[in-house]
């Protein structure tokens, strides 16, 4: 469970480093609990974020935190120009991720959070797939003073994988397709992909993109699967990017670009999106036919 | 709008019950249900719009939407699932009788005055906590300086505002050339009559106290 672990931390932070705050604005303030340097805004989203800069801009190694949407996409300007342009630090640690919040509807959704992110420079953007992971990149995030997107989930692995970085899980025979499972992905791609004799890596520190990575694991292959909790092709460009030079294809899996318009489960929306073992076993058929499979 | 009566405000806990699974909602919904009611009972006319911004616990809005014959009772009962209409949050394209999809603060009142322009009668619901969200402030500023005197502002006071509203919410609209009017929350003659005392060339609002 990402969530509680991250409450501790967060509590943990204030009591040892004096340089550190956290900014929040209704959500987690209470299993954060008050402290000096815990300031709840309210429900100011914009503020949020702009308190966050302001504490940047006297050193503190700011936390600020919400669900997903009101995170990233409400004070979406305030985190382009009051930390960004400003170049100023900070971890936006989110919760809600793509449809963990399935009953609460659209509003309190935001697969597009990566790619929102994505698009503006400086970012490091962390989708740990378990909790572990989560701890890990929380504390690394805790030493540097740079601009930090961390997306929890309910969805998790069932292993954590160290590092955050790009790590080749399993590696198939010269030319062999290549599966980038992204964070809570694996645990559905490691279903999917039984019996099928393929490359498989695991990359939960999406931005920057390591596109030589890609590149080495991908060897003399040219087909790539990419399978990532939010919204479908965030990085595809970066794969292309990787593989400028060569001819190849891209299987590009995500949260697909459509309101599903349904409440329910988080287990129902993946099912909806293709992104349970059956929907991702499905579309690699359809993009690795036959000689693959052994 | 076009209301059938079908049952009264006794019916409504029987509705609520049977709608499930948002319990750490509950204040935050009976705390609208009496404005809802007196709204739906004896102030909405054919052609109005009633917008609600505080999209959180809607339970009692699906019940007097139910209630006022305006969405199938029996919809209540699958309340959250996956093939159901009504979520934790109201969309307006998947339930009958709900007229804006709400759930994020701060969206409703925007809305409302750009309906307003148009001299369409709008009421629009939301909470004192809600207030907080900047993008309020901009549609109260823009209504008053418009003098949309179609738009009521209901303003649900159940103090849940972080750092509550030093001299009054009311005194926040009326600074911005808004009629407004403090009422007990749960009165319902109280109610009517605050919802439907604004002046010409004015916004009006009512703040409904409701006690926890």
């Amino acid at each position: 469970m990402m969530r509680p672990r991250f409450y501790e931390l967060v509590r943990e932070a204030l009591e040892a480093e004096e340089r550190v705050a956290v900014v929040t604005a209704e959500i987690g303030t209470v299993p954060i609990g008050p402290h000096p340097r815990h300031v709840n805004v309210g429900i100011r989203e914009q503020l949020l974020i702009g308190v966050a800069a302001g504490l940047a801009l006297e050193g503190r190694r700011v936390v600020a935190h919400s669900y997903a949407p009101f995170l990233v996409e409400r004070p979406y300007e305030q985190i382009k120009l009051d930390l960004g342009h400003n170049d100023l630090g900070a971890i936006l640690v989110s919760t809600g991720a793509s449809y963990d919040a399935s009953r609460e509807g659209r509003t309190h959704q935001a697969p597009e959070d990566v790619a929102a992110l994505a698009s503006l420079p400086g970012w490091t953007i962390h989708v740990p797939g378990h909790v572990d992971e989560l701890e890990q990149l929380f504390r690394g995030a805790l030493r540097s003073d740079d601009r930090v997107y961390i997306r929890m989930s309910e969805e998790e692995n069932h292993a954590r994988v160290d590092g955050g970085g790009f790590t080749v899980l399993r590696r198939g025979p010269a030319g062999a397709p290549l599966v980038l499972s992204v964070g809570p992905t694996l645990a559905p791609v490691l279903e999917a992909i039984a019996g099928r004799d393929l490359t498989l890596a695991y990359l939960a520190t999406v931005r920057p993109f390591p596109r030589a990575a890609l590149r080495d694991a991908l060897g003399a292959g040219d087909a790539v699967a990419l399978v990532e909790p939010y919204l479908v092709g965030t990085s595809a460009a970066e794969v292309s990017a990787a593989l400028t030079d060569r001819p190849h294809r891209l299987l590009a899996l995500g949260v697909r670009n459509t309101e599903i318009r349904r409440y329910g489960s988080g287990a129902e929306h993946r099912s909806a999106h293709g992104l349970d073992a059956a929907g991702i076993r499905a579309a690699l058929e359809q993009f690795l036919p036959g000689p693959t499979a052994t | 709008m076009t209301t059938m009566t079908t049952l009264g405000y006794d019916d409504l806990p029987a509705l609520l019950r049977r709608l499930t699974g948002d319990e750490k909602h509950d204040w935050s919904s009976l705390s609208t249900l009496d404005a809802l009611w007196v709204l739906y009972d004896r102030v909405l006319r054919d052609g109005d719009r009633f917008l609600l911004s505080k999209g959180h616990g809607p339970a009692a809005y699906y019940a007097v939407l139910a209630a006022k014959g305006l969405l199938p009772p029996e919809l209540l009962d699958g309340f959250g699932g996956f093939d159901s209409p009504l979520g934790n949050h109201p969309d307006r394209v998947l339930a009958p009788g709900v007229e804006l999809s709400s759930g994020s603060l701060g969206h409703g009142l925007p809305i409302a005055a750009g309906v307003a322009l148009t001299g369409r009668r709008v009421y629009c619901l939301v909470g004192d906590a809600e207030l907080e969200e900047g993008s309020n402030w901009e549609a109260v500023q823009f209504a008053g300086r418009e003098g949309l005197e179609s738009l009521t502002a209901i303003v649900i006071d159940n103090g849940s505002s972080t750092r509550g509203w030093p001299g009054g919410i009311g005194g926040r609209f009326a600074a911005e050339g808004w009629t407004s009017t403090a009422v007990d929350g749960r009165d319902h003659d109280a109610l009517e009559r605050a919802f439907t005392s604004g002046l010409r060339g004015r916004p009006h609002v009512a703040v409904a106290e409701v006690a926890r």
